[in-house]
């Protein structure tokens, strides 16, 4: 139950509400309002996981979303998260985490045999070791480096949680709510703007929450809670905690996760984890602060070194002390406000800083309280394995080369401040080219290509004052180009410490004859010596020193590190910051989980589902569906214990004997209106238009401008200027846009409308040589005589008082017809076909014998029509119009299409009329050819013929025509099969086309 | 994620558009008289600057009517949207900046680099 680093005061937690959670498998206790760190800290944790690459033991660096080192792996099964940062993790009851990268535990790891080898790992040791054989790096070496040096690991069941995205537009985003976000938010809120703040902790305050300073009247801490309340009662405000922009894209696009569930003890069974936004902002006003950096010393990365600005979070905002015998190392005046801290509430800390002396009022407040001080000294090194224990101290000589002399000082935590690096990710992303700033050594924004403004200390401006006037004004000012309503708000006034200048020297040197590991980056396990052997091999662009050494390149992306690493650079290779650059900030600021990104779209909502009206019947009647593009379709009807080819089988010898039934609601329906129509027609398809009687319909074929086959279907002239087109299933929406893109782009001046009606239409295919006989008794009053309804003739009928359109065509290439009625009486019009064709022995069929009866009397399909072919190699020249130009006709004339040598579509039977040929198998004249075996053609469609009942296939082949009689091979090396095949017509059922006329 | 301005519906997001490549490239009025280079160059070859540009758009997802933008594909900066049939304005019209979200230099790709003082 005891925490023994918790102080009595202080803290915006919850002390009566004590909360339990397990670590590494032990139970510990924490506070309302505390986050995982600060709770493990509270008991005294500091050890959190190991490094990266050499499994050296890590504890916290910080208090926040730069945290490198303390990712944690959190609950078990489905709702396993890896890479959680503990300093981001709100505690909750029975939460449970784990440490990542280490085994058997976080004590004692075996990796960490990694550290005593590490001059047989420096930087690029991947590259130059995992190099040959080939073969070995996909079986292995990447597992072997994957198990070494694994982050966390992914959950291997489906996320159990929900998420959902929101679409948001606003005058005004305001990322951030320090002192400068929550000024720029009020002052543009009171000028008349629709404001969203967004704040990615839980509270709002930003610095306010931790330091000691005053605006009007009040603390900071109050200034910041009234300010919000202020906000949260204005109706053009909206203010959102637990959110964090995190990328910032073209024409001001931000986007934005909120965590709306996680830090909830027991939450709604519908409450989603997280909701991304996107929000639309007319301006964005970036205030994201700015980010401690560690010093670089000997051994500066053991367990209780970290930040001086966090160690200073951990008591203001969650009552921790992060030890007991504190040594503060600076180069600034900043981390002298931890040490008064500790000091207030009772510890002795020792500050070390590495300058001569500071005027700051925070220095002086410090030596007020009689906190001890070395100026003009350094930490050289640590001491301690899981956790530290002392510092080696020295005085720093002259020239900051070497130090004068050694001591040893005990100690049980390291608070490093190394200046502040402004939070810039967002600005830089945004297009706006950074520029470094000389005084405070970092990059900050210079010049905007969005409707971007960053203030506060994002824009290296550490102070309240600077930060409160940037925050009122620039939130005026970019509200007032969009609302004019001249509404000024002043900023308050405002009290603080004074802070003296910096020093910059923040890479300590080591004591002579010693090679010590001085650590960059943290959580990628980059070393000082790694980057001086990067350059050493004749690595220049910072951006080949990151990708070589992976400086800045783990999931914190160097929020630490970046700046140390750069200066380093710059200072080996003896050139100006600016000089070397940096490198490219890219989304998202921190890690999101994919689920949020996915959203709702999972299993059934990844994309819509289209049904035909006779969906119901079909489910009722046993139909097993297959996808269709979004279409689901009746693949087959099953009856008893039959499998698909039984089915098919059966269904496609019902429609060669009696009568058959269809659903082709799917297939494109396009209502085609205007005088231009018949010319529009006469341009797309490749036959001629212009002479269609009113009342027939025809087969067309449309080509790409390229001169391959785009589709095809069959078109009915409904009255002189309206036409009625069906596409295939697969293309009616890209056909539809190739219409619309002619009419509106290359032809404006034709005068023709058109419009989907796929859904508008219920179709039925009824097919078979009773279909006539079917048809009489549908329609008693018409003629359905062959002369009287003859092949590819259209009636508008009535069936029984309903409307139905109804054309003879067939692509069973049985005598058949195809009746439309509108969609909702799509169910009348089946259950009235079934009812009356039950004495011919109607059967219902599905796609697969659909796919059976078209096979075998060689018409073409999708998997002809696959984008590579052209007319000829589907023997569909005749279907080429000589006397008019259409899309895609000049295309044909260009060498390769004309090469009389092309591939042709053919019919193929195995020899011994048993084995059905795989689709996808090659065609080769010798099996045992040595490979490459020289390819002559591909299997497009197999089925089992209905009509002679054994296999055949339809196929692509070189010179396929010549080839008929001929016997080759198909081979089907994914099935391990080889078939010796005779080459045939393509036309194998009914080649001279007499049924579908009889 | 470009905003973009339908001249006939307003601004939406480009999630509602498809891009149609390069736009004035124009149907050869008799394509049996064009030789096989021409004929190619119309089917296949666009302009591919790194600057301003004039592009087709529809809105799909929308009113599906065509039109024409000019953008700067450095900046993804939309400078001009006007319908089909409407004259084309001079490209010379725009000030090429030449400038991009990454922070690339204005030639070439990497880090931009500031020569020593």
């Amino acid at each position: 139950m005891t925490q023994k680093y918790r102080l009595d005061k202080e803290g915006y937690i919850n002390r009566k509400k004590s909360i339990s959670f397990k670590f590494n498998g032990k139970k510990y206790f924490g506070y309302h309002g505390d986050t995982l760190a600060s709770a493990l800290l509270a008991n005294g944790i500091h050890l959190v996981g190991r490094s990266f690459k050499y499994h050296r033991p890590r504890g916290f660096i910080g208090s926040k979303e730069d945290e490198p080192n303390a990712k944690v792996q959190l609950y078990n099964g489905a709702k396993t998260e890896p890479n959680a940062v503990a300093t981001e993790v709100e505690l909750v009851e029975g939460l449970v985490a784990k440490s990542q990268n280490c085994w058997p535990s976080v004590s004692f790891d075996f990796g960490a045999i990694n550290n005593f080898l590490s001059k047989f790992f420096p930087a690029g040791f991947y590259y130059k070791t995992f190099m040959w054989p080939k073969s070995f790096w996909h079986k292995i070496y990447e597992p072997i480096i994957r198990k070494a040096a694994g982050l966390g690991v992914a959950p291997l069941k489906p996320d159990p949680d929900r998420y959902e995205h929101k679409f948001e537009h606003c005058d005004v985003l305001v990322v951030g709510s320090g002192p400068s976000g929550l000024g720029s938010a009020l002052a543009a809120a009171k000028n008349g703007a629709r404001v969203i703040l967004a704040e990615d902790k839980s509270k709002f305050g930003g610095s306010l929450l931790t330091d000691q300073v005053t605006i009007g009247n009040k603390t900071g801490k109050e200034w910041a809670d009234e300010t919000v309340e202020q906000l949260k009662s204005m109706p053009n405000v909206v203010i959102k905690n637990r959110s964090q922009v995190f990328g910032y894209y073209d024409h001001n696009m931000m986007v934005m996760f909120e965590r709306t569930k996680d830090h909830i003890e027991s939450p709604n069974k519908y409450t989603p984890r997280q909701k991304l936004w996107y929000i639309r902002a007319k301006e964005v006003l970036v205030s994201t602060g700015s980010i401690e950096r560690p010093l670089i010393f000997g051994n500066n990365d053991r367990p209780g070194i970290l930040l001086a600005s966090a160690a200073k979070e951990y008591i203001k905002k969650y009552g921790v002390l992060v030890g007991k015998k504190p040594v503060i190392f600076t180069n600034n005046d900043s981390a002298y406000d931890a040490a008064i801290e500790f000091k207030k509430n009772g510890i002795n800390p020792l500050v070390v800083d590495i300058r001569k002396n500071s005027e700051g009022t925070a220095v002086k407040e410090a030596k007020d309280l009689g906190v001890n001080i070395k100026f003009s000294h350094a930490v050289a090194n640590t001491k301690g394995y899981l956790r530290v224990s002392s510092a080696t101290v020295g005085k720093l000589n002259n020239d900051k080369s070497g130090y004068e002399n050694l001591e040893n000082i005990p100690c049980d935590c390291i608070c490093v401040s190394g200046n502040w690096t402004p939070t810039v990710h967002l600005a830089s992303q945004s297009g706006n080219k950074l520029k470094f700033d000389e005084i405070i050594s970092a990059f900050i924004p210079n010049q905007s290509h969005q409707n971007e403004t960053t203030i506060g200390s994002a824009n290296g401006s550490f102070t309240l004052k600077k930060s409160l006037e940037d925050g009122f004004n620039k939130g005026f000012e970019v509200s007032n180009k969009l609302t004019k309503k001249n509404i000024k708000s002043d900023p308050p006034t405002s009290n603080e410490k004074s802070y003296d200048n910096y020093e910059k020297f923040w890479c300590m040197p080591l004591p002579e004859n010693k090679k010590y590991k001085r650590c960059v980056d943290f959580q990628n396990d980059v070393y000082v010596s790694d980057i001086e052997l990067a350059i050493r091999e004749g690595f220049r662009s910072i951006e080949h020193v990151k990708r070589y050494t992976t400086l800045g390149m783990a999931t914190d992306q160097g929020k630490t590190s970046n700046l140390n690493g750069l200066q380093l650079v710059s200072n080996i290779e003896n050139k100006i910051v600016p000089e070397v650059g940096h490198t490219t900030f890219r989304p998202p600021y921190t890690p999101v989980t994919i689920g949020t990104i996915v959203g709702r779209e999972v299993g059934k909502h990844y994309r819509p589902t289209r049904k035909s009206p006779m969906h119901s019947w079909h489910e009722k009647n046993n139909a097993v569906f297959v996808d269709a593009g979004l279409w689901l379709r009746p693949r087959y009807y099953k009856q008893g214990n039959e499998t698909l080819q039984q089915a098919a089988k059966r269904e496609g010898a019902n429609v060669r004997k009696n009568v058959g039934i269809c659903d082709v609601t799917s297939l494109g329906k396009i209502d085609i209106k205007g005088p231009d129509s018949a010319e529009f027609l006469n341009r797309v398809y490749t036959n001629a238009w212009m002479k269609l009687p009113v009342g027939k319909a025809r087969y067309g074929v449309m080509l790409r401008e390229d001169g391959i086959v785009f589709d095809d279907g069959t078109t009915t002239r409904i009255s002189e200027n309206h036409f009625h087109m069906t596409t295939t299933t697969a293309q009616a929406v890209n056909v539809l846009a190739h219409l619309e893109y002619y009419l509106q782009v290359v032809w404006p001046e034709l005068d023709v409308n058109v419009l989907s009606t796929t859904e508008q239409w219920a179709g039925a295919a009824v097919a078979g040589p009773k279909s006539r006989e079917l048809l009489k008794k549908l329609f008693p009053e018409t003629d359905v005589s062959n002369e009287g309804f003859p092949f590819m003739g259209f009636k508008e009928e009535n069936l029984f008082g309903i409307p139905a359109r109804v054309f003879r065509i067939s692509f069973s290439g049985e005598l058949a017809y195809e009746i439309n009625v509108e969609s909702n009486h799509g169910i009348f019009m089946w259950e009235k076909i079934m009812n009356l064709g039950k004495s011919m022995g109607i059967q219902p069929y599905g796609t697969e014998a659909l796919s059976t009866l078209r096979i075998e009397m060689g018409h073409v399909a999708g998997s002809e029509i696959d984008g590579r072919t052209i007319p000829s190699d589907l023997s569909l020249e005749g279907m080429l119009s000589k006397k008019k130009d259409f899309v895609g006709k000049r295309s044909l004339n260009r060498e390769a299409f004309l090469n009389p040598n092309r591939e042709k579509i053919v019919g193929v039977i195995p020899v011994d009329k048993k084995t059905m040929i795989p689709e996808g198998s090659h065609l080769v004249k010798d099996k045992n050819a040595a490979l490459p075996n020289p390819k002559l053609g591909h299997i497009s469609a197999s089925c089992w013929s209905v009509e002679y009942n054994n296999p055949f296939s339809l196929a692509i082949l070189k010179e396929g025509k010549k080839r008929i009689g001929e016997k080759l091979y198909a081979l089907s090396p994914l099935k391990n099969k080889s078939i010796e095949v005779e080459v045939v017509s393509s036309h194998y059922v009914d080649p001279k086309g007499e049924r579908v006329r009889s | 994620m470009l905003l973009i301005n339908c001249p006939y519906c307003g601004e939406r997001d480009q999630s509602e558009f498809t891009n149609g490549g390069e736009a004035h490239v124009a149907r050869p009025k008799d394509p049996d008289q064009v030789n096989d280079r021409e004929w190619s160059e119309y089917v296949f070859v666009r302009a591919n600057p790194k600057g301003i540009y004039y592009e087709r758009w529809v809105h799909t997802h929308g009113c599906k009517k065509w039109f024409n933008a000019i953008r700067d594909t450095s900046t993804d900066e939309i400078l001009k949207i006007y319908k089909i049939g409407e004259t084309p304005p001079l490209i010379k019209r725009f000030k090429n900046t030449l400038r991009s979200p990454s922070g690339e230099p204005d030639v070439g790709s990497g880090n931009f680099t500031v020569k020593k003082p």
